[in-house]
């Protein structure tokens, strides 16, 4: 169902260990960040996502958030710029599975993710993905 | 000073009092100073009749402890009166912080306020010191020495009474407030992703938080895609309040749901308003019936009237 995407693929410049796989699914590009990803880990995501949705045309990205149990600024900053480069490459970006606990302090943080769409979960986010893409096309492709 | 001191030790062994518990803190202090207070127990002793009355008399008659009877201040009297001695005299509080504990938990229920308890403290410093000016009022080098024994220890003593009182009390406020988080906010599924939660009374940082996590938790559960927040039954709101609300919605919309906000007063508005609070970006709908109303619609719901209603 969902094949993988072989990040380093392609003129890479720098040989970075793609610890945080990518997958195509049909019009969206899901990645699942691992628990305690790096700094490194995050900007790597979020540097081939931004570049790879132009490749893959695709219409969404999904970040699962599901296995983080801490959410820094860093990691809050990354994950709003990547959504908003995205936007900016004509897609549109869920964050989805966010903890009710890493929910809870980030908000006490002062992290917002403002103007980043979030979902319960995959499905949902998904859900969500595919409900726009039936508003906006309505004719296109 | 050496004059005085044998004086002192005369004046106790007339008293024949008991000794001393050796090895605590009063043992270290000089000859003198013991004496001294052999002297004061035995003049509160043997006055014990009397000034006891007194002390209850002027409770009464500044209508402390109104929760109580007479009878019954006249029997705690007693007993914090003695208990009151056995502490000058030994130099321990131990016994007199037990018998405080057990005073509070009997009065505490019973409505005393903390103004009371520190109240009847210092009035029997006054009944006491009073006594002691009357017998050494004539001489005031005695006087002196008499009252540098009693008051650190009289000082000591009302402390310790005061400080279990409101141990006690802050215990039983402790014990309630657990009470009342276990009736807190109830979130209540109404139909499929769609959940209500109906805060009602004061809200305060505890229960802010609580009312967060368990709102984010049911999202969670229910696979909730709107909530609607009803704060119809809440009287005010302050800053901290307000900005504990932001947070919630903010908390809510990361784990995918969307707050709408009703029931707001035009008072809470108006402070909102006034306290600068950014609410730019939450939904809000004038009452509960309307936020329901406008949950369905994002949900996709329509209801529509079967034709078969009773008619109004």
């Amino acid at each position: 169902m969902a094949k993988g995407v072989n990040p380093s693929s392609g003129t890479t410049r720098q040989p970075m260990p793609a610890s945080v796989s990518i997958f195509k699914q049909r019009h969206y590009l899901i990645s699942r960040v691992p628990a305690g990803p790096s700094d490194e880990d995050l900007a790597g995501l979020r540097d081939r996502l931004v570049r790879e949705v132009g490749q893959h045309r695709s219409m969404g990205v999904i970040v699962d958030v599901t296995d983080l149990d801490v959410m820094d600024s860093f990691s809050a900053r990354t994950l709003r710029d990547l959504a908003l480069a995205i936007r900016l490459r004509g897609a549109e970006t869920v964050i989805v599975g966010l903890q009710p606990e890493v929910a809870f302090s980030m908000v006490q943080l002062g992290l917002r993710l403002e103007g980043v769409q979030t979902a319960l979960d995959l499905e949902e986010g998904i859900a969500y993905l595919d409900n726009k893409r039936v508003r906006q096309d309505s004719g296109a492709e | 000073m050496a004059r005085t001191d044998s004086q002192q030790q005369q004046h106790a062994r007339r008293g024949a009092l008991p000794r001393l518990a050796s090895g605590n803190a009063l043992a270290a202090v000089d000859d003198a100073h013991l004496g001294m207070v052999r002297e004061l127990v035995a003049h509160l002793r043997e006055h014990r009749t009397q000034l006891r009355e007194e002390w209850a008399r002027r409770i009464i008659s500044a209508d402390l402890l109104a929760a109580m009877t007479n009878e019954e201040i006249l029997a705690e009297c007693s007993a914090v009166y003695d208990n009151y001695l056995a502490t000058l005299e030994t130099g321990s509080i131990e016994a007199l912080e037990a018998y405080a504990r057990d005073l509070s938990e009997r009065i505490v229920p019973r409505g005393v306020e903390t103004h009371e308890v520190v109240g009847i403290v210092l009035l029997l410093r006054d009944v006491l010191a009073r006594s002691l000016f009357g017998k050494y009022g004539n001489s005031r080098e005695v006087l002196h020495r008499i009252l540098d024994a009693y008051e650190p220890a009289a000082n000591r003593i009302a402390n310790t009474v005061a400080v279990g009182f409101v141990q006690e009390r802050e215990r039983v406020i402790r014990q309630q407030q657990e009470a009342i988080r276990g009736l807190s906010t109830p979130v209540l599924p109404v139909r499929e992703r769609l959940l209500i939660l109906p805060i009602i009374g004061v809200i305060d940082p505890h229960r802010a938080r609580q009312l967060t996590q368990q709102l984010l938790r049911s999202i969670r559960v229910n696979r909730a895609k709107v909530v609607v927040m009803d704060l119809t039954g809440v009287p005010s709101v302050d800053a901290t309040v307000a900005n504990h609300l932001v947070q919630t919605v903010g908390a809510a919309r990361l784990v995918g749901a969307d707050v709408i906000v009703t029931g707001l007063s035009p008072e809470i508005a108006q402070t909102l308003v006034t306290l600068g609070v950014d609410v730019g970006d939450i939904a809000t709908v004038g009452d509960l019936q309307g936020g329901i109303e406008e949950a369905e619609r994002v949900l996709g719901y329509r209801v529509v009237p079967n034709g078969q209603g009773r008619e109004s």
